[in-house]
């Protein structure tokens, strides 16, 4: 029988919710035995190469790039779940939702108190995916099916909301794993 | 004793006392009705309505309805709890609650009653209103991007600490918290010691200097249930 | 300068007696001479009536008639009722904008006007129309626009401006208003002509627990809209503990497309203050308020002068037609705040304060006005009431329909032939109503107002009573071609800008359900949006505070319900996973303008 396929990625993330995702420490070993992963870091597959049952999304939607990511996960995932609060509130990187998007720049790249730029410019190469309005949670852009919180969840959360799917069990997370930071 | 009366909360018998809420005298019983803006130090509000209940098949907020005998009290059915994990999805959309770096988090009422209902996601859109931070005086905090308009630092510093520090202005979905004075919280007359200093149900009022003291694990709600303690009674 | 300020301040805050609970009066008096209340006047303020700075803030920044930044010497407010918008309002804001160089929110720089938008303002009778200071105009077009801006610009007088009178009172030298009273059909109960004290001698002819049981037996319910026994709500003040008590009324009518108040203040103002006055003689009251919504504000000279009349015939004052009876009115003005139709709100905001309802228990006729035993009714109730008395319980009690005696007064406006008030008997069924003010043609029928329901052909037959469909008066018509997502977001955008915002599901509820209507109105919206509005819409109803909150998921509510099929034809259906709400290229629109370069990802 063939494994069920794992896809990961992080988009306007820190890579903290991968990092719990390493967590899990030796049940890793039990999860390589369960699943393949397909396009994730953590093999680094860069493009999907087939179908996945679970699509693992960390972080928000900040940039053209990162939208064009979760539609493709949910293009090829069966299950797409928001890993972490950038996922399924924006995150930090939701921290300039209040702001405008100019202002924004010209904090980063001009005004800011440690920023040294002398040319004043700021970065607009064609190969800089160009900036949302705002940071978008993943269920704003694409349907989401699960949602686990938390900055970063818990390896323990993670890996028994991933073996109940696996297991086609209801993902009745106990209290102590349902945290928001 | 005779002034005691009985009434039913789920089918459970309450004994309630004159002068009682319903929240007061659930509370006694050992029944917890989940609340934001009550506080037993001071009077009623009914303002975030998380408290509310089926009287007879009528709702009211349990804060601020007075408990009466043979009353016939519904608390934690379905459709309520339905109704209050969308008030508190509410407050979580209309301001801007970043869990992750809140000197509050753990030990915050609203988070706490969405890990009670066990809220993955908020099911409303966020708003992303742009709201101010004052941190003019030398002591104290205030992160609007948190507040829950609640009104407990506004009575606490009208009815107990009599300063008036605080009070509202605007309507709607504009209504907020302000300062008794023309620039900033600096000019008013709240100390750190005062109770509303320190009866924020969330992290918008902040003490300096004392934030992250609790290790994560140990605090209020990491293990156990927001309403667990009246449960225990 | 300051000194100006503090003398200033010093004046208006005496003359209402540095009282506190006149904060209304105050801030009012305050901003008609500064224009605004800054912030330092708001300290004098404080200072003077022993309050705190914050207490004036809150009431300065609650109301839509006051404010703290400086406004224009002459406010245009234009109003955006649904039926003025039927009525190409929009053609007439073009102008105003136009005319004097500045958008909606905005102060001219010469500081001379400022222009904004207001909720129904009571006329929709005479759409489109506007507040101009304190004067109303009616019928606007962009020309007359053009006119009025063009007058004020010589004059900066709104008393000026040139129209043509209204009919009856309008006409008075103390209104001289361009408002027409539209009064269509007069009833038995309100329009009817009355003697002058008649049924205030009836009244004080019996003693006063007979009046109530009068009142009780003619079974004269509320007028506002909830419809609970007025005679009840006497007795119970009238027994509740305490020697000093209230009778306040509520002429804040502010549901759109509701103006029969106006009507009866123009034309039947001493039926009203009998009624009043017949009320405070059976509660035992000493004193009533008149609470005039602030659009009103071009009645109180007028009605002031009726009072004084009746204060110089002997009906109010010492010694009440010589029966030792001691009683007088004053008029409390509200300053833009539909909330205050709220009977707690009300009281509230005759006590100075912000116009937050109050929690309930105690209820007013327990502890209302000033913490005292108070009775809150409609203009149109206590007019029945000095009715009541002059003709007779078993008269009342005879017309209508058996749960509802008496007449209603119905608001009509929108697409019919003859807008205007109609006082008939309850019963009525809704089609007759239509037959009467021509509007045999319409898809869709507003009653009750937006808090009401948006009823279909299919309830046409339905009867105008509590019983069935129950309204405060306000019935609006809409005819065919008209957009009904569209009428339910104009009144969605009502509720939002009048929410008290004290309650969590009224505060942010209201924004989220016309937040959703406009995802559907958009093409965005799915099926699953049509089940979310109704479990917020229930959510808002069951958890709300104030019949406000309890009511305003109403007009999405209750067309959703009756014109299921013109929100089912708006929803899209997508397979894909993709969220239709989100849009990628007005997600990208800034950056395209700030980088200057176009999407890789999505041309």
């Amino acid at each position: 029988m063939t494994k069920p396929k794992v896809a990961t990625t992080s988009l306007a993330g820190c890579f903290g919710c991968h990092m719990s995702v390493l967590d899990i420490d030796d049940r890793i070993l039990k999860l390589i035995e369960l699943v393949d992963f397909d396009k994730s870091p953590v093999d680094d597959i860069k493009e999907f190469t087939g179908r996945c049952l679970v699509g693992i999304v960390e972080g928000g939607c900040a940039n053209e790039e990162n939208v064009r990511v979760l539609q493709d996960f949910r293009k090829h995932c069966d299950i797409l779940i928001s890993l972490g609060d950038c996922a399924i509130m924006g995150g930090i990187p939701a921290m300039r939702n209040t702001i405008s998007l100019q202002e924004c720049l010209d904090e980063a790249y001009k005004n800011g108190p440690t920023v040294h730029n002398p040319s004043g410019k700021i970065p607009n190469d064609p190969e800089i995916p160009l900036l949302l309005d705002k940071v978008y949670p993943c269920h704003e852009v694409v349907k989401i099916d699960y949602h686990l919180p938390g900055c970063p969840p818990l390896a323990d959360t993670i890996w028994q909301a991933l073996v109940a799917l696996l297991n086609d069990k209801p993902m009745d997370l106990p209290y102590e794993l349902v945290k928001y930071d | 004793m005779s002034e005691t009366y009985n009434f039913t909360i789920d089918g459970k018998e309450i004994t309630g006392r004159p002068g009682q809420t319903i929240l007061q005298a659930a509370d006694e019983a050992g029944v917890y009705i989940p609340r934001l803006c009550a506080h037993k130090e001071l009077c009623a509000h009914g303002s975030c309505r998380v408290c509310t209940v089926m009287v007879n098949g009528r709702p009211q907020s349990a804060c601020t309805q007075p408990a009466g005998a043979g009353m016939v009290v519904e608390n934690e059915t379905p459709k309520l709890l339905g109704m209050r994990k969308q008030l508190i999805d509410m407050l979580f959309v209309e301001g801007n609650h970043f869990c992750m770096f809140c000197e509050k988090s753990g030990n915050c009422e609203l988070q706490g009653l969405a890990y009670r209902f066990g809220i993955m996601a908020p099911q409303h859109p966020y708003m992303f209103q742009k709201k101010d931070v004052d941190a003019s005086h030398p002591d104290i905090y205030i992160d609007q991007n948190r507040c829950i308009v609640c009104a407990r630092c506004v009575r606490a510093s009208h009815d107990v600490d009599g300063k008036s520090a605080f009070g509202f202005v605007g309507r709607g979905i504009h209504k907020k918290i302000a300062f008794n004075a023309e620039h900033n919280l600096s000019e008013t007359k709240l100390a750190a010691t005062d109770m509303a200093a320190g009866i924020c149900p969330v992290g918008a009022i902040i003490k300096k200097r004392v934030g992250f003291a609790i290790p994560v694990g140990q605090r209020k709600y990491d293990t156990k249930p927001i309403g667990s303690d009246i449960e225990k009674r | 300068m300051k000194e100006n300020l503090e003398k200033v301040i010093k004046e208006i805050c005496g003359k209402h007696g540095n009282d506190r609970s006149k904060m209304m009066d105050i801030v009012s008096g305050v901003h008609s001479q500064l224009g605004h209340v800054p912030g330092e006047a708001m300290g004098l303020i404080a200072a003077e009536c022993k309050a705190e700075r914050i207490d004036v803030e809150s009431v300065v920044s609650f109301y839509a008639f006051f404010s703290k930044e400086p406004k224009g010497r002459v406010v245009i407010r234009l109003c955006n009722d649904i039926v003025d918008q039927m009525y190409g309002v929009q053609r007439v804001a073009a102008a105003f904008k136009e005319e004097l160089g500045i958008d909606f929110g905005q102060t001219t720089p010469d500081g001379k006007f400022s222009l904004e938008w207001a909720p129904c303002i009571g006329m929709c009778d005479q759409p489109p129309a506007a507040m101009i200071g304190d004067k109303i105009m009616t019928w606007l077009s962009s020309d007359s626009a053009r006119e009025i801006v063009r007058t004020l610009k010589e004059c900066g007088d709104p008393s000026k401006l040139k129209h043509t009178l209204g009919d009856g009172n309008n006409a008075h030298e103390l209104v001289q208003s361009a408002v027409s009273n539209n009064l269509r059909e007069k009833g038995a109960v309100v329009f009817a002509p009355m003697e002058l004290g008649a049924g205030l001698a009836a009244a004080l002819s019996v003693s006063p627990t007979d009046v109530i049981k009068k009142m009780i037996s003619s079974r004269l319910r509320g007028r506002g809209g909830a419809g609970f026994p007025a005679g009840m709500k006497w007795e119970f003040t009238r027994n509740a503990a305490g020697d000093e008590k209230y009778i306040l009324c509520n002429a804040d009518e502010g549901e759109p497309g509701t103006f029969k108040d106006r009507v009866i203040l123009t034309e039947a103002p001493n039926v009203l203050f009998e009624g009043m006055t017949i009320a405070g003689y059976a509660i035992g009251s000493k004193q009533g308020l008149l609470y005039l919504r602030g659009e009103y504000a071009y009645l109180r000279a007028f009605l002031e002068n009726v009072l004084a009349e009746r204060r110089k015939a002997g009906l109010l004052g010492k010694n009440i037609m010589g029966k030792g009876f001691d009683y007088d009115i004053r008029i409390q003005m509200g300053a833009g705040a539909y909330v205050c139709g709220e009977e707690t709100a009300l009281i509230s905001s005759c006590e100075g304060l912000r116009g937050d309802p109050k929690n309930r228990p105690p209820f007013p006729a327990q502890k209302g006005y000033l913490g005292k035993p108070s009775c809150v009714n409609n203009v149109e109730t206590y007019c029945a009431a000095a009715r009541i008395m002059e003709k007779g319980d078993a008269w009342f009690a005879a017309l209508g329909s058996q749960g509802s005696s008496g007449t209603k007064l119905l608001s009509i406006s929108g697409d019919c032939k003859r807008p205007g008030v109609y006082e008939l008997p309850f019963g009525v069924t809704l089609k007759d109503v239509l037959e009467r003010v021509g509007a045999e043609e319409c898809i869709a029928v507003q009653v009750g107002g937006p808090s009401g329901q948006l009823v279909s052909k299919a309830d046409f037959g339905r009867k105008i009573c509590y019983d069935d469909l129950a309204t405060g008066g306000a019935i609006v018509v809409f005819g065919k071609g008209r957009d009904i997502l569209e009428i339910a977001h104009n009144y969605m955008e009502f509720f939002c800008e009048e929410s008290c915002g004290y309650c969590t599901p009224c505060r942010v509820g209201n924004e989220l359900m016309k937040s959703r209507l406009e995802r559907i109105m958009a093409g965005h919206g799915e099926s699953s949006d049509l089940r979310y509005i109704e479990e917020l819409g229930l959510t808002m109803k069951t958890m709300s505070r104030c019949g406000l909150g309890q009511t305003s998921a109403n007009p999405v509510v209750t067309s959703l319900k009756n014109f299921r099929s013109e929100y089912e034809k708006r929803v899209i259906k997508r397979e894909d996973g993709m969220q239709p709400s989100f849009d990628i290229h007005k997600a990208l629109e800034t950056s395209e303008g700030i980088t200057g370069r176009k999407s890789v990802h999505f041309v």
